[in-house]
């Protein structure tokens, strides 16, 4: 990461004042994101929500400092190897279960109610389902806003050829 | 028996949104408007009067949660429900940019004119 | 009181939605849309759901993110109306019809706060002994209905996969040995590259 795409100063992205802010903001909001996927099965919340959270932070940092520090730290690539290695994950995890008796059974020992390792396979598919949809959302905003984007210019100068 | 009836007032502005509207994006506002209607029908017709959210804590019985907890079954639905709209609108999204490279406007009747 | 509270909430839903539908300009159609799905959060908060309020309050943030940046930003011209009549006149009798029988049919439904919970007592009373989840909901979408959230990532999982297709046109391309030292998305030439057969 090239210290000068997030500083202050860089032409890419918004004003100062939106960059200084998301730099603060961005650590409460990953830390937010993993602690809802985390307790998911203790307090309300979840794979879904917290995954949901994590996009999120992704996304505004594309919007906040543009799409280079973003690509930076996920790019297109390594989230569709995520998204697909998660779903890989998830089958093979209900696929264990079928040596223990049945598909999806929750083998590991429950362990005290409670505590945060506790509920057996519960919070590792929580983490799994999380890593999911934070990079498939992610991915399909990067699809949409740039993919997209550069149709719409080319649009733009094909008109203006003619 | 209101609450129903006020919700499904919402379903169908959102149907006639998808079919009375030319403009795409207007057609994805009704879809989605849609899809809030039906999660919060199933949510309303789960809901127990005075009742607590279905998570427990320590210092409660599984007999208190029997008896107070909302029903979490429809909860369960519409969480996934939600993430799969979602996932929907995002291909909408997509198929609508290709219509507009390829036609250049989001109008719907435009659309059906140059198809000819 | 929950109940007077959802019918507030329920009206200023539909006002909303009357806005997002009927307004010219996009920006604030997109905008009430957002509005309409913070306020369906809120009820969900009341009603006992905090999951889900959770869930619908980023997701319709992340929707109004798509909308806005995908599509209002590239064309914002304001379509004329020019009224299909067969259209709005045929849905208009058909949504009177499905109202009035709609209201028929609510009087069958069980009362407002008195749910049938036939299945969902047996969850609530066992749930956290089978699977030692405290969260009943995560309990049901993991393990209960284990089936459902496979589908359902199946389903996210497929959107993706049309999403990439539609919008790449050419596909990947083959990428040389100085290429794979190059981690991220295709570079602007590439990209225009990809997409040169547009101006034909």
């Amino acid at each position: 990461m090239k210290p000068e795409l997030v500083s202050s100063e860089s032409p890419k992205g918004m004003t100062p004042v939106v960059k200084t802010v998301t730099r603060f903001a961005m650590g409460i909001v990953f830390m937010f994101g993993w602690y809802i996927i985390l307790y998911g099965h203790l307090t309300p919340g979840g794979g879904f929500a917290g995954g949901t959270i994590l996009a999120c932070g992704y996304v505004l940092l594309t919007l906040a400092f543009g799409k280079e520090v973003a690509l930076g730290k996920m790019s297109d690539r390594w989230a569709s190897i995520i998204d697909n290695s998660a779903a890989f994950l998830f089958v093979a995890t209900g696929l264990v279960g079928i040596a223990f008796g049945y598909f999806f059974l929750n083998f590991p020992p429950h362990g005290e109610p409670f505590d945060l390792v506790s509920a057996g396979v519960i919070p590792w598919y929580n983490i799994i389902i999380g890593l999911k949809v934070t990079s498939s959302l992610f991915a399909i905003f990067l699809a949409l806003s740039i993919f997209g984007r550069f149709v719409s210019k080319l649009v733009e100068e094909a008109e203006e050829e003619e | 028996m209101i609450l129903y009836f006020l919700t499904l007032v919402l379903f169908v502005m959102g149907v006639y949104c998808l079919i009375a509207k030319k403009n795409i994006i207007k057609k994805i506002i009704g879809l989605t408007i849609t899809d809030y209607a039906i999660n919060l029908f199933i949510i309303i017709i789960g809901y127990r009067a005075k009742g607590i959210a279905p998570i427990m804590f320590k210092d409660m019985t599984v007999q208190e949660l029997a008896e107070y907890g909302v029903d979490p079954l429809p909860q369960a639905l519409v969480l996934t429900s939600i993430v799969i709209g979602l996932g929907v609108l995002s291909l909408m999204t997509a198929i609508c940019l290709r219509l507009y490279e390829k036609y250049k406007t989001f109008d719907m009747g435009e659309i059906n004119r140059l198809k000819g | 009181m929950v109940e007077t509270f959802l019918f507030v909430l329920l009206i200023f839903m539909i006002v909303g939605s009357i806005v997002a539908i009927e307004t010219k300009n996009m920006l604030s159609s997109v905008i009430s849309c957002g509005i309409v799905g913070s306020a369906l959060s809120v009820a969900f908060l009341i009603l006992g759901a905090p999951d889900i309020a959770i869930t619908q309050v980023v997701v319709e943030i992340l929707i109004l993110v798509i909308l806005i940046r995908a599509t209002i930003t590239i064309d914002n011209t304001q379509i004329e109306a020019h009224w299909d009549t067969f259209a709005v006149v045929s849905s208009l009798i058909f949504f009177g019809l499905f109202l009035v029988f709609a209201f028929l049919a609510v009087q069958e439904l069980p009362p407002f706060g008195q749910p049938l919970l036939k299945v969902s007592k047996e969850y609530l009373q066992t749930g956290l002994q089978k699977t030692g989840a405290a969260n009943i909901v995560t309990s049901i979408i993991l393990d209960f209905r284990g089936y459902d959230t496979l589908g359902e990532a199946t389903v996210l999982f497929v959107s993706i996969l049309g999403s990439f297709v539609l919008l790449r046109r050419r596909g990947r391309k083959r990428r040389t040995e100085a290429d794979t030292e190059k981690v991220g998305i295709l570079s602007e030439e590439e990209i225009r590259e990809d997409y040169g057969d547009l101006r034909e």
